[in-house]
């Protein structure tokens, strides 16, 4: 299995797209961090950059590259190789090589220069967002035979949870604010990792006093241990269900 | 050693494979026919499970091969198209193949590779390959690890008839080692001095696996040609 990681991270490192990725995010974490003397300021927007970039990137990049990858797989799969090997070998190698680019890109220049709790947080948080947003593209792969439909739905799946879900989420506070809803609200924050990510982010920052009641609850709910354990959990969830469900149906795919 | 028992396949609702029943053994070399889209490359696909069958068994060697990976270590496999990497170099693609397959491998064959000349081209990319030189790929891959089982999917479609030759030699050398040979191909020709037994595939159903030389008594024919003509036209009048 490793030696086909290591096939798949080589090949896609020769790729100059994940190069060009891992500059874009350099170039903005550098801008960032030297245009805003207040490092809070800085990490916020470097933030809400990194969480509309990272997911979309992630998630176009493994769809595009698993349809690119069908002969490979042909070719690995009459060989006495078993079939969840094959897949799980060329998800790792394709969250490897996206973790690596996001680490040059934004880990390293964010722990030289915030060394703290949040900087890492950042660098933690995206990078299981790295691995969350593979794991899906790889399930829609999987599950799609279509290339067209397939990239369609990577663009979907990203649309759906950095804009289509924070408007219902809206929708729906406003709609039932007459009821206690701080609690909903935490299991709503927990079913889009992009969400979570920066709410556990915005709970180090401070900002939270800005977000009212809700956030008071955010913040005793994911600010304790224990929240930030289930909070991790969650995150762990969200990138082995889909990957679950993906070998599940690859097992039994035609090819 | 490979037995298919009842396997079922349907594709949406086109029903490719429809009870098919076949055992083959050790030493034999069969020519899988049938009419374009009756079911070849399926049933092959389904005993690499690259297919997986609706319903019934294909035992390898008593096990049952569903959940199984590693008797593929015992097969050969040509495909009708071969697809690879669009930018691995052939060295790359065999240097692949022989990292996966260190620990199981004995000795390798590589006669056919230096036979095609592929060493002198070794360093060109899959992308920038012609169709025959694919196949030739293809079938340096399937003889590469000394399988015991060799299932080939229209060897010689493609290639030109100095490859196409040193192939058929190559499969008679084989054949001559008692290894199990399964082929489908057109052209019934070169098929005539290659094959021992004969399997008959129509709208995913066998027809008939019979021996050459009882299909060459059963339809008064000497040719692999004529005879599968003759049981073509017959089968014709039936329906």
């Amino acid at each position: 299995m490793r030696k086909i990681v290591k096939y798949v991270v080589l090949d896609i490192l020769r790729n100059r797209i994940v190069a060009a990725y891992a500059a874009l995010l350099l170039v903005i974490t550098l801008t960032v961090l030297n245009l805003e003397d207040n490092n809070a300021k800085a990490l916020l927007s470097l933030l809400n950059i990194v969480l509309i970039v990272l997911p979309l990137v992630s998630v176009i990049f493994s769809t595009v590259y698993y349809y690119n990858s069908v002969e490979f797989i042909e070719l690995l799969v009459c060989q006495p190789l078993r079939r969840i090997r094959i897949l799980l070998s060329l998800y790792w190698g394709l969250a490897f090589s996206l973790l690596i680019a996001f680490w040059v890109g934004v880990g390293v220049p964010v722990l030289c220069y915030l060394h703290n709790e949040t900087g890492m947080l950042l660098v933690v948080s995206g990078s299981a967002l790295t691995f969350i947003f593979s794991a899906l593209a790889v399930l829609g792969s999987v599950l799609m035979r279509d290339k067209a439909r397939g990239i369609g739905f990577a663009i979907l799946l990203w649309f759906y949870f950095s804009v289509l879900y924070d408007a219902l989420v809206l929708f729906l506070l406003f709609q039932f604010s007459d009821y206690p809803l701080e609690k909903p609200a935490i299991v709503l924050g927990c079913l889009n990792p992009i969400d979570l990510s920066r709410i556990l982010l915005l709970l180090q920052l401070d900002n939270s006093a800005m977000m009212g009641y809700t956030g008071a609850v955010f913040r005793s709910f994911f600010g304790g241990g224990g929240g930030a354990l289930v909070a991790l959990a969650v995150l762990l969830l969200w990138m082995s269900l889909p990957l679950w469900a993906a070998m599940r149906r690859f097992n039994r795919k035609d090819l | 050693m490979i037995r298919i028992s009842h396997i079922h396949k349907c594709f949406g609702r086109l029903q490719v494979l429809n009870d098919v029943t076949l055992t083959l053994s050790k030493g034999q070399s069969i020519a899988l026919i049938g009419p374009n889209g009756s079911g070849k490359t399926t049933l092959i696909k389904s005993l690499l499970s690259m297919v997986v069958p609706d319903s019934g068994t294909i035992r390898f060697d008593g096990a049952d091969i569903l959940h199984g990976w590693s008797y593929r270590a015992a097969i050969g496999y040509m495909p009708q198209t071969g697809r690879y990497p669009d930018n691995m170099t052939i060295a790359h693609v065999f240097d692949m193949m022989k990292d996966i397959r260190k620990d199981t491998a004995s000795a390798l064959d590589e006669e056919l590779f230096h036979a095609f000349g592929l060493a002198s081209i070794k360093n060109k990319r899959m992308r920038t390959l012609s169709g025959g030189t694919r196949q030739k790929v293809s079938a340096s891959l399937a003889f590469l690890f000394n399988p015991s089982v060799l299932i080939l999917d229209e060897p010689t479609a493609g290639l030109d008839p100095v490859a196409a030759g040193i192939l058929r030699q190559k499969i008679h050398a084989v054949r001559d080692e008692g290894k199990l040979i399964l082929i489908t191909s057109h052209v019934l020709a070169e098929l005539d001095d290659m094959v021992s037994e004969v399997v008959y595939l129509q709208e995913g159903a066998v027809k008939f696996h019979k021996t050459l030389s009882q299909l060459q008594k059963d339809t008064g024919e000497q040719k692999l040609v004529r005879a599968i003509a003759h049981v073509m036209q017959t089968a014709g009048c039936h329906a």
